[in-house]
């Protein structure tokens, strides 16, 4: 009894080093929230598109029956990290061919349009979200956050924050290829 | 002096009486309004993390008490209006972690820490008491000091 006794501190000691290893490790956001939307059907949302761009707008069913996952961006022409996102997912849709679809999250629609026509618009629909009401059925914290959806419509991958930089790049390709959307490149 | 200090005081003290909440989305209903400040107490910003969204500025926050008072103004009661946003937000929106399965250890982990260390605290003492008390000699042992003595004496006498 006495030397199972003995090993006790090791024990603790083990656990609590395990515990601080885990949050010391530099990879780990502690700001980072998790989603209830992952697995779990994409929300109920309808979103009129914003007008004179002919792009169609945005809803919950326009998300499912794509052939294949798709890429819902949300963004505004405010948010200055969205202006450097944009090139990648331009990027990712003119030579990885992946569906994007967009929030325009509590955005002047004029505004939208201007930033669309300097920028280019690499998205396939876009739904206006003026209230920001849609963006709480996402249970969005701020803009941009990328989500990838399923062909079903169920929610699969979310990532907060700007996808630009090699890290959120490569993390969010891995994303794409786990969910199907892209074919790992032999290398 | 002291009307200046005084003037200073009130003025520190002013940020926690103030919230954030503004004169246009307050409800006309005294009681749901105040029904709504209490709830709002209880959930977190997403935005700025550790602030509730009584008392934050953000736009989500903003949002969010927004409609919690719809969602009042609709009949919800307090849980299922709270429910409403957890479903949206998680338990993360939740400044208080509910009690549940996922919770369970960080409820009782300060029980059972404290319990751990008051035993092995215990059981310190009582061991320690007992090596402290002493030991009265074995029959054995008697009979060897009594030889040891008796030698002694003998040597001395010599």
């Amino acid at each position: 009894m006495k030397r199972i006794f003995a090993f006790l501190p090791l024990v603790v000691a083990v656990v609590f080093g395990g515990f601080f290893l885990w949050g010391l490790n530099p990879d780990r956001d502690p700001n980072a929230i998790p989603s209830v939307l992952i697995s779990q059907p994409a929300p109920q949302f309808d979103l009129d598109p914003i007008p004179d761009i002919g792009t169609p707008g945005l809803a919950r069913n326009d998300l499912v029956g794509n052939g294949g996952p798709v890429v819902v961006n949300v963004f505004a022409s405010w948010c200055v990290p969205c202006r450097a996102e944009h090139a990648v997912l331009t990027g990712l849709v003119e030579r990885d061919g992946i569906t994007l679809f967009g929030i325009n999250y509590k955005d002047k629609q004029e505004d939208a349009r201007r930033w669309l026509e300097e920028l280019g618009n690499p998205y396939a629909r876009i739904g206006s979200d003026l209230s920001g009401r849609a963006g709480i059925e996402w249970g969005i914290s701020g803009v941009p956050e990328t989500f990838i959806v399923g062909n079903d419509g169920t929610v699969l991958y979310r990532y907060v924050g700007p996808v630009v930089g090699e890290d959120a790049i490569s993390k969010f390709r891995e994303a794409l290829i786990q969910a199907g959307a892209l074919k790992r490149e032999n290398s | 002096m002291m009307r200046l200090l005084i003037a200073l005081v009130l003025a520190l003290s002013l940020p926690s009486l103030v919230a954030a909440v503004e004169p246009d989305e307050m409800l006309d209903d005294p009681v749901l309004e105040a029904r709504a400040r209490v709830i709002s107490k209880g959930l977190r910003c997403v935005v700025c993390q550790n602030q509730d969204i009584d008392s934050s500025n953000a736009g989500v926050a903003r949002d969010l008490r927004i409609l919690l008072r719809e969602r009042l103004v609709a009949g919800d009661s307090d849980e299922e209006a709270v429910a409403f946003i957890v479903a949206r937000y998680g338990d993360y929106v939740l400044l208080k972690p509910p009690f549940n399965g996922k919770t369970i250890i960080l409820w009782f982990a300060p029980l059972i820490l404290l319990g751990g260390g008051v035993a092995v605290g215990v059981t310190t003492l009582r061991r320690r008491q007992k090596t402290d008390k002493p030991n009265g000699l074995s029959a054995s042992e008697e009979l060897e000091i009594k030889q040891f003595m008796d030698a002694q004496k003998a040597g001395a006498q010599e």
